[in-house]
Parts: structure tokens; C-alpha cells; sequence
């Protein structure tokens, strides 16, 4: 196999170009790939649009960012602190600039990706009938289902040009082990023409393929892997460290204006080379309190013949 | 009698909306801790769904902001994908489900994504997560929301989680399988639907509040149950246990 470990840096710029359509933050909450947004935004991209089940505060980092011209998603905002003022502000006064919001719901949006992932134009769904997501939908279409004329939502394909991902641990191949809730990550990595892999560990190939049904999509789909420790900060991840609820609820508070925001830009991200040099400022006690205060391993399986 | 807050009678109230071995699709903020009481208290057997691609026979050993927090993910019954889980909420499996909302109207339509015109917002809010599916395919929904009279407009000027429509039978007529609102679950009442037109009426209000409150904060003239009394208040119990879950008051101060 070839060998795919990149910099975070030359991955995003290998594979992410302006204009791309990039699914992030497919496990919800947790997982969500911070230290690649954060790249997308020093990297000035433009045009992209998101695609995502919810997103807590990343989409609403890169809208204020410049970097997205549509969102493709069914919540945007601050799971546990509230709205996300740069989607309101995109939204109500145009700033930065005009973007096309197509509403979804996390069934009909994940179901868009399923059906990419399954190769077939659409998946009919019941969920949402009477709803104005589907009245005012560009994509989604009312018909009369083939079998008994029931009514239902026929829900296009949706194929992302790339899956950023954020995982526990991958190999240089192009592997990853995932687990947790998985939200739309399984999917987003099937429905996209290819995958970037962000790992809090890179272990060898031995170890993955020690539990193929851990796997989450097959190292064919993998443009990239890059070790990215610490790379879902605020978020958390499974076995490695905790939500930084506080930061949440910091975010929240410093992004209120316009101009709050950029300070908060350009403290957080553009005056921040790399995902070392943000856990360096985000300070060793505050990171250290949210690592993981016990290990709980799970049985290991048994793949012998 | 015990003090309380607003938001400690919200999560009593929301958890009695659990009946006891239910399966319940659970929701963000404060029905994740509802589910946490509910769970200690009269329903230990209820099972929680959440969207995330988790279930749960077991409350969460610590307080949960999001369904994503590790200690949900520790110790759950099943660890899966979103699909998954709506795909069982799209059968009928999930007896119950919650949702928040920022405008309710007199049928029980929800509206959590734009108010004002769509293309000129007055305010943009996050849109539906998993709140209209969980409208759509629960077999009967809870909403939790603060009561101001601009929160209940006489009709949501967008449908994000379809309630009852307009009344009688939409729902039906729409193609949606089963469900509709049961219960409004506010900061100043509990409020059901009528059994054939679906309009929203008073069951209770909150200790404190009265009809003559519930209505002037209510966009129409709103109905009152013929056997609407006062909420009851939490019992020590119940207030202990909450307290337990949440020492800092993050969801109820």
C-alpha cells in the first residue's frame, strides 16, 4: 500500500481546493476535526460549501472565516452554549458575504449520503412530509411512492468531493479505527470521492488490521492521513480527553460582534501556526484536566480460525 | 415546600412525560437531563435514543451537556451510526421524543430556523438537528420551551418539526405515519391538544403562574382543558436526585 502521512498543511492543500464540497463533523458532537478548519481557514479557502449532520461552532468558525459560500446541513450553531452569531450574521446582514443555505434534517441529510455511498440516485424517506425543509428544498422532491402511491420525500444523492474525519487512530496506509457514536461518519467517508483522516495516533498496520470491523471505510477511499493530536479540541474524543465545555461557552461570549470575532480569529487560529502551537497556548493545566481520567478497554475480540 | 427554579420544574415535568419501560428518543439540552431523573426515579426501564448513534439502558454516570459527551458513549448498549437510529425511529420504535423549539403555534408546528422572512431573516436560528424527524416518526412528541407571548404566535411563520398542521387531520393527510405534539412543556405551563381538532389547550400551570398569565403570554386565545389544575410540584425526590446530576446547575440555573 501506499504510503498516505502527510502535514496537516499539505494535506488540506494537496486536497481541498476553493470550490471543493467538504463534509466535517459528521460524528456530531465529538470528533469534530478542529485542527483541519483551522487549516481550511489559515489557508484562506473560499467558495466551499459544508456539508455536515450538526456543527458545533467549526461551520460557524469557517462562515465567519470567509471560506464558505454554501452549508449544506441541518443545525449550525453552540451545542451547549446556544446560537452561532457568525451563522446569524451571514444569514440576517450578508456578512462576510451572501451564502445559499439548503436546510436538512440529520435523517434526510445523512440519508443524502447514504445514497451516495450505495451508488443509488435517491433514498425515499417518510420523515419531514409537511415540513417547510421539504417545501423549500432545492434537492429533496415530493412523490408518490411507486408501490402504493403513499406519499413520500425523495432524497437525492449527495457525493462530497472530500470527508475530512477526525479518528482515534490510523495507520500510514490510510486506515482508521473509529469508535463511539458514529453520527453520518460512515457515510460521509463512502459517499466522498476521497477521505482525509485527521488521528490522535498513527500506530502501525498490525494493530488495525488486528480488528477489521473496526474499520471504517476501506483505505481505497483515503486521500490522506495526518497525525493530529489533540486535533478535535473543543470537541472530545473517546479514550483521549473530554469536551471543553468552558471553551463553548468562551466561544459564545467572544464572537458576539463583528469585530469580536476577528480578535478571536486572530488569537485562535491565524496567529497560531499548528495544532501544537494552539495546545502550547491553550496551556498544559486546562489541557490536562480534560485528558481522559481512566482507561476502559474494551474485551478484545477474537478473529482466529 | 422545596425552592426551586423554572428550569428544575421544566426537567420534572419533561421526565414525567416518561412512562415507565418506554423508549424514548431523547433530544439535546434539557430533556438530557429529564431522561437522566426519569431514569432514577419512575422509569428505570426506559430506554433513550439518541441521534448521535447511541442507546442507553443506563443513565450517564455524569452530567451530560451534549449526547456526545464521553460518559454517554462509556457504558451504552449500542454505539452506532445516525442512520441507524433514525431508521428505528422511522419503524416506530421510539414511544416518546423531545424536542426544543423558539416558536410554537396552535397546532404544535415548530419553528427553529428562521424568523422573519427565510430570505431576510430577522433572526437565523440553527435549523432542526434531529428535532423534525423526531416530530415527524415519534409515536407522541414533547417540546420544552421558554412561554413568551412572541414565542407563541397564532401560526409559525416556518414549519421546521411539523405538529398538527392545521388541525384535525394534516397529519395524516401529509403522509406522515403517526405522532403529533402531546404535551408543551413550558416555563410557565404544561399544555396538551385536543383529542380531534389538535389544538393546543392548558393542562397545567406552573405553582406561581396562573390561566390569566398562560393566556396574555399565549398569541391567541388559548383554550383551558376542562380539568386543568395547578403542575405539581417537584417532589423532594425528584429535586435531590436533578440536583445530583447537575451540582452546578448548568441546565437549571
Amino acid at each position: 500500500m501506499p504510503e498516505k502521512l502527510l502535514s496537516m498543511s499539505k494535506a488540506i492543500q494537496r486536497f481541498v481546493s476553493d470550490g471543493a464540497s467538504v463534509a466535517l463533523g459528521c460524528a456530531l458532537e465529538p470528533l469534530i476535526p478542529f485542527a483541519a478548519g483551522h487549516e481550511l481557514i489559515r489557508q484562506r479557502r473560499r467558495d466551499l460549501t459544508l456539508i455536515g449532520p450538526i456543527s458545533d461552532i467549526l461551520f460557524d468558525q469557517l462562515i465567519g472565516a470567509g471560506c464558505v459560500s454554501r452549508i449544506i446541513a441541518a443545525w449550525v450553531g453552540n451545542v451547549s452554549a446556544g446560537l452561532g452569531h457568525c451563522y446569524r450574521r451571514v444569514a440576517e446582514q450578508r456578512v462576510p458575504h451572501t451564502i445559499v443555505i439548503e436546510d436538512h434534517s440529520n435523517s434526510s441529510v445523512s440519508l443524502a449520503l447514504l445514497a451516495a455511498a450505495l451508488g443509488v440516485p435517491y433514498i425515499p424517506m417518510v420523515s419531514l412530509l409537511g415540513s417547510d425543509i421539504a417545501r423549500d428544498h432545492p434537492t429533496l422532491r415530493l412523490a408518490p411512492s411507486p408501490l402504493d402511491g403513499a406519499p413520500h420525500l425523495l432524497v437525492p444523492a449527495l457525493q462530497p468531493d472530500v470527508a475530512i474525519l477526525h479518528v482515534q487512530r490510523a495507520d500510514a496506509e490510510g486506515r482508521a479505527h473509529i469508535w463511539g457514536g458514529l453520527g453520518i461518519s460512515e457515510e460521509a467517508a463512502l459517499a466522498a470521492r476521497g477521505v482525509i483522516y485527521t488521528a490522535e495516533e498513527i500506530v502501525p498496520s498490525e494493530v488495525i488490521l488486528s480488528d477489521p470491523n473496526r474499520v471504517l471505510a476501506p483505505a481505497l477511499k483515503t486521500l490522506a492521513v495526518v497525525h493530529a493530536p489533540g486535533g478535535a479540541h473543543p470537541s472530545p474524543v473517546q479514550g483521549h480527553y473530554n469536551r471543553d465545555h468552558a471553551y463553548f461557552a468562551e466561544y459564545h461570549q467572544r464572537t458576539r460582534s463583528a469585530e469580536d470575532f476577528e480578535q478571536w480569529l486572530s488569537e485562535q487560529v491565524l496567529e497560531v501556526a499548528d495544532r501544537a502551537a494552539y495546545l502550547k497556548r491553550l496551556g498544559a493545566e486546562r489541557w490536562k484536566a480534560l485528558a481522559a481520567k481512566e482507561r476502559r478497554l474494551a474485551a478484545p475480540v477474537d478473529y482466529g480460525y | 415546600m422545596p425552592e426551586y427554579t423554572p428550569q428544575e420544574l421544566m426537567v420534572v415535568c419533561a421526565a414525567r412525560e416518561i412512562r415507565a419501560g418506554e423508549v424514548v428518543f431523547v433530544g439535546m439540552r434539557l430533556p438530557l437531563l429529564a431522561f437522566a431523573l426519569a431514569k432514577r426515579t419512575h422509569a428505570p426501564d426506559a430506554v433513550g435514543l439518541f441521534e448521535n448513534g447511541l442507546v442507553r439502558d443506563t443513565p450517564s454516570a455524569e452530567l451530560l451537556f451534549t449526547m456526545g459527551d464521553a460518559p454517554n458513549i462509556q457504558g451504552a448498549e449500542w454505539a452506532t451510526r445516525t442512520s441507524a437510529l433514525m431508521g428505528l425511529l422511522a419503524q416506530g420504535c421510539a414511544d416518546l421524543g423531545f424536542v426544543g423549539g423558539a416558536e410554537v403555534d396552535r397546532y404544535g408546528n415548530l419553528n427553529t430556523s428562521y424568523i422573519g422572512e427565510r430570505a431576510h431573516p430577522q433572526v437565523k436560528l440553527p435549523g432542526s438537528g434531529g428535532g423534525a424527524d423526531i416530530a415527524s416518526l415519534a409515536g407522541r412528541l414533547a417540546i420544552v420551551m421558554a412561554h413568551e407571548r412572541k414565542r407563541f404566535p397564532e401560526r409559525v411563520s416556518y414549519i421546521t418539526s411539523p405538529g398538527y398542521g392545521d388541525g384535525g387531520d394534516w397529519r395524516a393527510r401529509v403522509g406522515l405515519p403517526r405522532g403529533g405534539p402531546a404535551a408543551v412543556i413550558t416555563t410557565l405551563a404544561v399544555l396538551g391538544f385536543t383529542k380531534d381538532t389538535h389544538e393546543m389547550e392548558l393542562r397545567s400551570w406552573h405553582p406561581g403562574s396562573s390561566p390569566d398569565e398562560v393566556g396574555a403570554n399565549t398569541g391567541w386565545d388559548l383554550r383551558v382543558a376542562p380539568d386543568a389544575r395547578e403542575t405539581p410540584a417537584p417532589t423532594a425526590d425528584e429535586l435531590r436526585v436533578i440536583r445530583e446530576c447537575d451540582p452546578q446547575g448548568f441546565w437549571t440555573r
